[in-house]
């Protein structure tokens, strides 16, 4: 029994042990329900053994969606607990325990697969390719992503989550101060999916590199396209660190390293440094594509072309190199003298100089365009103030002197989620509503999509500008109560009001989905928006090889082009096509990653070997299989061509 | 035959073994720290670059634009969090 006693809670609570019924009733019904409607052999198939960019990204897209909501659970009993002052439906601990779940899965399992479903669906049809370059590595990095996310996920009913921030700092995170598994979960956890990550970076940007449509320059390419570019550079530089900063933490909890600790020559602050090191590129990794897709969804609905293009590369180019130069932003007082402090000062409030001109390329877009309020424009139309909001409270936290008031106060709170919502999940949730067409051959209701965003926007007031002033007053962040004398009550009475108007607008967003598969006209053809970029040109639902023929690109806008003048893009006769063969490899890979992983996190070194021993013999099998794809004759070709266009 | 003989690779093989040589002298001889650490940067560096260059053909292709701009790119990032994280833990600590 004893060996089983690690796998037990350390600080059990009603709430645990009723998700503990729930996941396993919710398990046992899905694997009932996928044998009873004999969904086996099309799961392995079609989606598990899948190198298809465009359904790896609908993948994707179901995790980030499902983890949205895990996180969005979290986040509602964060505000619950606050609502009230000396609240106790969450004790200290297991309020720790929520509030770093909630940080780590709402920006490495949340946000990141979120731009991940965009890049993988997206980039290869703007820039008319057929697939990615790396199609096998594709499927590697999402399962490894996936398993990756699923075992942080089951800390909190197995051993116990972590709770020592999403920014994991030592000491506290080291075994002095955190005795369970959790801190365990997150070194190996965010390990095996940064992997993913890292590997996605590579991928794509060989992929723009190499496999664009004839004729498509560099400076042609459609702006999503380049932010993804951009960001993907970023990942490639930033997530090494974090490899490196978790391996060491890893070892330091694990092997009695001594890296993090605050005697025998370690140093704690180190982790701090290390991690923002990533920390800050990361926020940039997720930011950019949300600009990219706002570029496509503004110049599309005020029907002009994008405004100062050129500047709008130069500032991404600019931001990927000076988003390295300013980490230290994040702990100016960790006490490092003034020369340091506002040296990093400077350079972050520089970084915000090439954020404003994308602003003002939106606004000059805007200006004179015919704008067309639809709901991935209204989603933008918030962004914008309320993104700018954001920035100009950042501003004022990379003020060093100033930063030792706001610094861990729920002011800081408010600004990353000013721009964090306004920004990335407003970019999501915008490109969701403009792509689903795309994926799924029907639109998303308008009229439910506009209140979805009002509510969002309303919701999202309520709950952020109050902690800007209780923040200012002085409420700490990550305290799990407050008295009724701080006077912090009715503020934070209201941010819970409005998370609850937010979680409303994320039901209304799921019963939108509902309603639209019910009742959504579905002959919309292939370019419902009018749009203006290559993804539009090709048949909806998207065939597996993207493109009959090749398009031919003279311009940055060759859809809209063609459309208006009416030349042709796909020139020339349907050839044979050559496509990746689907693998399982890259999901067993994966799961074995998982056995490991979790052999890891409670030191059950015999099996950790043996599931490494695994994964070495699965790289070994790569290394000699022989595979060459297929190809796609002709007739067949043409016999979906005509199907399509028949539906059309 | 002259034409199929990888001259450049050879050549590149023996002055890696070289710098390899040169290395492990540090271990052998009697040296201040300081020139250790000199010789131990310098050979790692050269022989770093030695491999992208000879040995996986970096600007060999039409894209050695890409390759080189990534590696310079690098190359800065690395440098400012070096120096980033000497100004915050010892010149200005
Ligand atoms: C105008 C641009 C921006 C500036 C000047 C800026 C400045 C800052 C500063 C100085 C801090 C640290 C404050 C403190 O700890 O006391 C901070 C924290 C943060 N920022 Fe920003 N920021 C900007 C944009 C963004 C964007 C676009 C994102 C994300 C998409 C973001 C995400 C974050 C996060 C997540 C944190 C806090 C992390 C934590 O401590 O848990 N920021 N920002
Ligand atoms: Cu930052």
């Amino acid at each position: 029994m004893d060996f089983f006693n690690r796998f037990a809670i350390p600080h059990p609570s009603f709430l645990i042990y009723a998700s503990m019924v729930a996941i396993g009733l919710t398990g046992i019904a899905v694997i009932l329900g996928i044998t009873y409607f004999k969904k086996w052999g099309y799961l392995w198939r079609e989606w598990l053994t899948t190198v298809d960019h465009k359904r790896i990204g609908i993948m994707y897209l179901i995790s980030a969606l499902l983890m949205l909501f895990r996180g969005g659970v979290d986040a509602i009993m964060l505000r619950a607990q606050l609502a009230i002052p000396d609240n106790k439906f969450l004790e200290s601990q297991h309020y720790n325990e929520v509030f770093t779940t909630h940080g780590v899965v709402m920006i490495l399992f949340m946000a990141m697969p979120f731009i991940m479903f965009f890049f993988n669906f997206v980039v290869p049809l703007q820039i008319g390719a057929r697939d990615v370059a790396f199609p096998r590595l594709n499927a590697i990095s999402f399962w490894l992503f996936f398993m990756g996310a699923m075992l942080f996920n089951i800390s909190f009913v197995i051993g116990g989550s972590p709770d020592a921030g999403w920014t994991s700092y030592f000491p506290l995170a080291g075994n002095d101060f955190s005795t369970s598994v959790g801190s365990n979960y997150y070194m190996i956890a965010i390990q095996i999916a940064g992997i993913g990550t890292l590997m996605t970076g590579i991928n794509f940007i060989t992929t723009i590199f190499k496999m664009r449509a004839p004729g498509m320059k560099l400076m042609q390419m459609p702006m999503f396209t380049w932010s993804a570019l951009i960001s993907n550079l970023i990942i490639v530089f930033a997530f090494p660190v974090l490899t490196v900063l978790l391996a060491m933490g890893t070892m330091d909890r694990l092997f009695d390293t001594k890296f993090f600790t605050i005697g025998d020559g370690g140093s704690d602050m180190l982790w701090a440094n290390l991690f923002w090191v990533w920390g800050h590129p990361e926020v940039y990794i997720l930011i950019l594509p949300a600009f990219g897709l706002f570029s496509e969804i503004i110049s599309t609905f005020a029907r002009r072309n994008l405004y100062g293009y050129k500047s709008m590369v130069a500032s991404m180019v600019v931001i990927s190199a000076f988003s390295f130069f300013v980490w230290a932003h994040h702990f100016f007082t960790m006490g490092q003298g003034a020369l340091a402090n506002s040296f990093f000062s400077i350079t972050t409030m520089a970084i915000a100089v090439p954020t404003g001109v994308k602003i003002f390329n939106w606004l000059f877009t805007l200006w004179k365009g015919k704008i067309e309020f639809t709901t991935p424009m209204l989603y933008a139309m918030h962004f914008l103030p309320l993104f700018t909001l954001g920035g100009v409270t950042g501003v004022m936290l990379a003020m060093s002197a100033a930063d030792y008031q706001y610094h861990n106060t729920m002011f800081l709170v408010a600004h990353f989620h000013n721009v964090i919502i306004p920004g990335v999940v407003y970019a999501m949730l915008a490109g969701l509503t403009y792509y689903w067409p795309k994926m799924f051959g029907f639109m998303l209701n308008e009229r439910i999509g506009k209140w979805t965003v009002w509510l969002m926007s309303t919701g999202f007031i309520l709950a952020f500008i109050p902690m800007y002033i209780t923040g200012l007053d002085g409420q700490a962040r990550r305290m799990y109560t407050y008295s009724e004398a701080t006077g912090f009550a009715p503020l934070n009475m209201v941010a819970f009001i409005g998370a609850g108007i937010m979680a409303i607008s994320f039901a209304l967003l799921v019963y939108n989905i509902y309603y639209s598969v019910r009742y959504s006209p579905r002959n919309i053809g292939n370019d419902p928006w009018n749009a203006r970029t290559l993804e539009w040109a090709t048949h909806t639902p998207v065939p597996e090889y993207n493109f009959a023929v090749m398009p031919q690109v003279k311009s940055t806008e060759a859809f809209w082009d063609a459309k208006k003048h009416g030349h042709e893009i796909f020139k020339g006769k349907i050839e044979k096509i050559h496509m990746p063969n689907s693998s399982g490899l890259p999901f067993i890979m994966s799961c074995i990653f998982f056995v490991f992983g979790f052999s890891m996190i409670f030191s059950i070194w015999p099996l950790a070997i043996i599931s490494l021993l695994g994964i070495l013999g699965c790289l070994v099998y790569r290394s000699f299989e022989k595979d060459h794809g297929h190809y796609i004759p002709v007739e067949e070709i043409e016999d979906t061509e005509t199907k399509l266009r028949g539906a059309k | 035959m002259k034409e199929l003989f990888p001259i450049k690779q050879v050549m590149g093989f023996v002055f890696s073994l070289i710098l390899t040589a040169v290395a492990l002298l540090v271990y052998f001889l009697d040296m201040s720290f300081t020139a250790g650490i000199t010789i131990l940067l310098l050979t790692a560096f050269v022989q770093a670059g030695l491999q992208l260059v000879v040995f996986m053909h970096a600007g060999e292709t039409e894209d050695k634009g890409a390759i080189y701009s990534n590696v310079y790119f690098g190359i800065l990032v690395a440098l400012v969090t070096i120096f980033g994280t000497l100004l915050i833990f010892l010149w200005d600590m």
